[in-house]
């Protein structure tokens, strides 16, 4: 039987090549944050050295609160979800220094063209503040992901009525042809990106419950297996009915997300990949009729295909591959580029302005800090021991790897552009702080699947009597 | 279910490795075209960039027509042009909003962002120092410059016209001036207000002094396209400079009422004349007899072999300001317009640059040179990067025997017909005067192309007189245009 009290090491019998060490790697996930914090700290250096020709001069108070609230989060998640996965944390915390540093070298550019203009770079601080509070207390109030399985229905209705809220006449407003805001005074909050958090949650309790039935239960239908409408139905009511909200409040991008983080989850519980196949044929129509009827979807689909001549429908996507174009290799370098000339470079157009300043380089690296945040996700799911923990994790993992796509897709022109946010990047509170709390189920759950098992406590060589199980 | 979390992983990395070859290809691949101002002029980015870093010259004959100098604001650095209105339609000009000419198309090398500075570049960026652009060392030479433009000012501030000199046996540009002009130094201005107001001026001038009307400006080219006509006619065999030809005052025009008669109504020396008297005369009656027995579809493809209907041979002046426009020979000609083309009338135009295209090709034996105006290219040292080679547009638009003959009579012009202008002493000028009609209310254009020496011809010259505000009966190649040749012809033959 086994004897050791240390945290990590599990040593079996000589030449276990198989045994899966479980360690905590709390180290490497601090040397790692160091370095992120390097950059976040060094970018907004190098913003004010560029655009100004001298650091910052509150260098220090602000490099002193990103540490603070990266060692605040650090220390939680030693404290809370000592076995959660390393890499998480630091590619947030580096990705959002970046995004910071990024949006306050804008408000500089923006502040010479338009001396009344107001800076982003502050709020933006808040909001991460928010964030990383948010943060440690999903981490400490939620100790088992599996409680959130008690409340599928709750998080579906939920997210409902946040979808619904900003086409409330009153507090809701039309930016840019979107309803999608809710303003609250002098704050201004996408229930979209809540929402989004929540029906992952719901969808993945559902499924977890019901996905032997659909996987097996139901009647055949042109060489597809349906499932049983009693069993599809719900989940299908409420799927159809976010879709709707979305297309009348004209958040294509949301709704193209949405449908696809469905069809994932639906794919992964039922393991039947015919999902993907009907799910894809119903999203190319559903696109081509978009196509032909919504103006809007027209005008950006032309702007996509037909940039030159400019007009005032292409401006800003031009602005954007002017800007990378002009950046390079090597971009032009943290200050010294021209990003404000593109139209809402501080949330939609974040990453041609990263682009412009930091060169391909930049752009890959900021593309690959997100391919490894997907990564982990899906690792996470991977190894994780219960069905829903695996449904979370694989439905949050999809929904940033498609967010992302969809995003950068749009401003490097390789899909026509969408309303979507770059998580962690761009300028918007709500965005922001829902995809901490994001992090932070991650981070709970591979907290759960990293951890390992619960180990016996031999108290005697009595059989019937109860066993005591020891749980680190 | 872990299954299809592998799959999806797969496809996730798909999607983002689509991501990154696409951001390559926008930032790696298509990044230069985008950087380049002659094909987007709307990035604000390249301009204002080129703006405040120190600006590679423009050089003629070792002298900078366009220079940055430091300057106190902050932009750093002011486009001065030294010599003004003199090289306005050639270096352009460079204002925060806009570039034109030189300053446009040539505008990657004088950033110093063209491929073969990458190296000096790298050693600025090493050496600590701002990156410094190249300069272009234009084919134009000083003297001849400064006779064609003081030429044209001498007929009026307001003259509407153009001289293009080149060098025949390479194709060198070693003149070009359009009037009326403007001064660059006032739209190089750091004051975009000033700057807009003056570009706006500019552009509104019913003049079109922004217009480079070398090559943006296309007019029936009247008599000197004769010899063309002369070209053809030679080659085809029918024809030698002794032939004879009609030489009365009118002619009638098959199909029609009309009758083609000479400039001044008068017959142009008897019944039969010399091809070579013809064109001393310059006869309509002979040449547009010509032009009927050779037919349009010979006329057009001698014209073509000089440049004609080409689409573009011409292409250091490209920038998104500038419309180039083609010299024409019109494709369905019935008789009487054969015999108005064969004389430069109807529906045939052509540029200043094509005409001296035409002298060029035939002082050249025959091998037409593709025109061009940048020499060299150089590093920022003045060591030179890039030399430009000259290249060939038509090896023989005519055989260099027809060459030799229409060289004579075109010496025979200038000596004993109307060209009488040009005559320089102690040099075989060949030359062809033109008085193109335009329209009855419009007074004609004067027309004048020329090379010499007549052997080894060193300038080819075209001047054409839009518009000088002068009586109509004053206007003749001879008076207007001719005086302006010799005067460029002397600069380049007395060095």
């Amino acid at each position: 039987m086994s004897t050791a009290t240390g945290p990590a090491e599990r040593r079996g019998p000589a030449g276990a090549l198989l045994q899966f060490v479980h360690r905590r790697r709390r180290g490497a996930e601090l040397y790692l944050l160091v370095l992120s914090l390097a950059v976040g700290i060094g970018a907004y250096a190098a913003v004010g050295l560029g655009a100004q020709g001298r650091v910052p001069a509150d260098i220090y108070s602000y490099g002193g609160w990103l540490a603070l609230l990266i060692v605040a989060a650090h220390v939680v998640v030693r404290w809370k979800a000592a076995y959660a996965d390393p890499i998480l944390l630091p590619i947030v915390a580096a990705l959002n220094g970046l995004g910071l540093a990024m949006i306050h070298r804008i408000d500089l550019g923006m502040k010479v063209r338009n001396p009344d203009y107001s800076a982003l770079a502050p709020s933006q601080l808040i909001w991460m503040t928010l964030g990383v509070g948010l943060f440690i207390t999903v981490l400490v109030l939620l100790r088992d992901h599996r409680r959130l399985q008690a409340f599928t229905y709750t998080s579906g209705f939920a997210a409902l009525l946040l979808l619904v809220m900003p086409l409330v006449p009153g507090i809701g407003r039309n930016i840019r042809g979107a309803r999608i805001w809710i303003h609250l005074g002098p704050l201004s909050f996408q229930p979209g990106e809540v929402a989004k958090v929540l029906l992952v949650i719901a969808f993945a309790g559902y499924l977890v419950l019901y996905r032997d039935a659909l996987a097996l239960a139901g009647r055949r239908f042109l060489f597809v297996d349906l499932p049983r409408g009693r069993d599809l139905g719900p989940i299908l009511v409420m799927w159809l009915i976010s879709l709707g909200i979305l297309v009348f409040q004209n958040d294509l991008g949301s709704s193209l997300l949405f449908f696809g983080m469905f069809l994932v989850m639906l794919y992964v519980a039922t393991e039947r990949p015919g999902w993907l196949i009907v799910g894809g044929a119903m999203f190319m129509i559903g696109a081509y009729l978009g196509y032909l009827v919504i103006g809007h979807v027209q005008t950006r689909v032309d702007a996509w295909l037909h940039p030159f001549p400019v007009t005032t429908g292409t401006y800003q996507i031009v602005q954007g591959m002017f800007g990378m174009a002009w950046g390079g290799l090597t971009g032009r370098g943290l200050g010294l580029g021209s990003p404000q000339s593109t139209p809402i470079a501080s949330s939609d157009f974040i990453l041609p302005a990263l682009g412009e300043e930091l060169g391909l380089t930049g752009v890959l690296a900021i593309i690959l800090l997100y391919g490894l945040l997907v990564e982990r996700a899906l690792r996470t799911a991977l190894i994780c021991r219960d069905n829903f923990g695996k449904l979370v994790a694989t439905g949050l993992g999809v929904v940033f790897a498609l967010q992302v796509f969809v995003v950068i897709g749009g401003v490097t022109k390789l899909i026509p552009l969408t309303g979507l946010t770059t998580p962690f990047l761009s300028q918007g509170g709500s965005s922001l702080v829902a995809n901490w709390v994001i992090i932070a189920l991650l981070l709970r759950i591979s907290d759960q699947a990293r951890r390992p098992p619960p180990e016996f406590v031999d108290t005697g060589s009595d059989l019937d009597s109860t066993q005591v199980v020891m749980m680190r | 279910m872990n299954r299809p979390i592998r799959n999806l992983a797969v496809a996730c990395m798909v999607l983002f490795l689509a991501l990154m070859a696409n951001a390559t290809f926008l930032q790696f691949f298509e990044a230069d075209s985008l950087n380049s101002l002659s094909k987007h002029d709307e990035n604000t980015r390249v301009k204002e960039a080129a703006f405040s870093e120190p600006r590679g010259q423009i050089i003629v004959d070792g002298k900078a027509v366009a220079r940055s100098k430091k300057s106190d604001d902050r932009f750093k650095y002011q486009r001065v042009y030294p010599f003004g209105a003199e090289y306005a339609q050639l270096a352009g000009y460079f204002s925060r909003t806009r570039l034109g000419g030189l300053e446009a198309s040539q505008n990657k090398v004088l950033t110093g962002d063209a491929p073969g500075l990458f190296v000096n570049r790298v050693l600025d960026l090493l050496g600590n120092q701002p990156p410094q652009g190249g300069n272009v060392v234009l084919t134009i030479n000083a003297k001849a410059q400064k006779a064609a433009y003081d030429g044209l000012k001498a007929l009026g501030n307001n003259t509407q016209g153009a001289v293009v000199a080149i060098e025949p046996s390479t194709g060198r540009i070693l003149a070009m001036v359009s009037s009326p002009t403007f001064d660059p130094n006032r739209l190089a201005t750091h004051d975009v207000t000033k700057s807009d107001s003056i570009y706006k001026r500019l552009l509104d001038d019913k003049l079109n002094p922004l217009n480079n009307r070398a090559i943006e400006e296309r007019l029936p080219p009247g008599s000197t396209f004769k010899l063309i006509t002369a070209s053809a006619a030679l080659s085809s065999g029918k024809y030698t400079p002794n032939s004879l030809v009609p030489g009365g005052s009118v002619l009638n025009l098959p199909q029609t009422s009309h009758d083609l008669t000479n400039e001044n109504h008068s017959s142009c020396g008897g019944g039969q004349i010399t091809l070579t008297r013809a064109l001393e005369v310059s006869c309509n009656v002979a040449f547009g007899t010509v032009g009927l027995r050779l037919g349009a579809d010979a006329l057009r493809t001698q014209a073509e072999k000089f440049g004609f209907n080409a689409h573009s041979y011409f292409h250091d002046l490209d920038d998104p300001l500038t419309s180039q426009v083609q010299s024409q020979f019109p494709s369905n000609v019935d008789a009487p317009q054969t015999a108005l083309s064969a004389i430069g009338q109807a529906s045939v135009t052509a540029t200043p640059l094509q005409m001296a295209m035409v002298a060029a090709g035939i002082a050249n034996n025959g091998r037409v040179m593709l025109p061009y105006l940048v020499n060299e290219i150089r590093s920022a040292d003045l060591d030179v990067i890039k030399p430009i080679a000259p290249k060939v547009f038509n090896p023989e638009a005519i055989s260099p025997s027809v060459a030799r003959q229409l060289t004579d009579m075109m010496v025979s012009v200038v000596d004993n017909g109307t060209a009488s202008s040009a005559r320089i002493p102690g040099v075989k000028v060949a030359g062809k005067t033109g008085t193109a009609q335009s329209l009855p209310n419009r007074p004609p254009y004067a027309w004048f192309v020329s090379f010499a020496p007549s052997v080894n011809a060193k300038v080819a010259v075209a001047v054409l007189v839009q518009d000088a505000g002068v009586d109509r009966n004053a206007i003749s190649g001879n008076g207007l245009a001719a005086p302006i040749a010799k005067a460029v012809m002397e600069a380049v033959l007395n060095q």
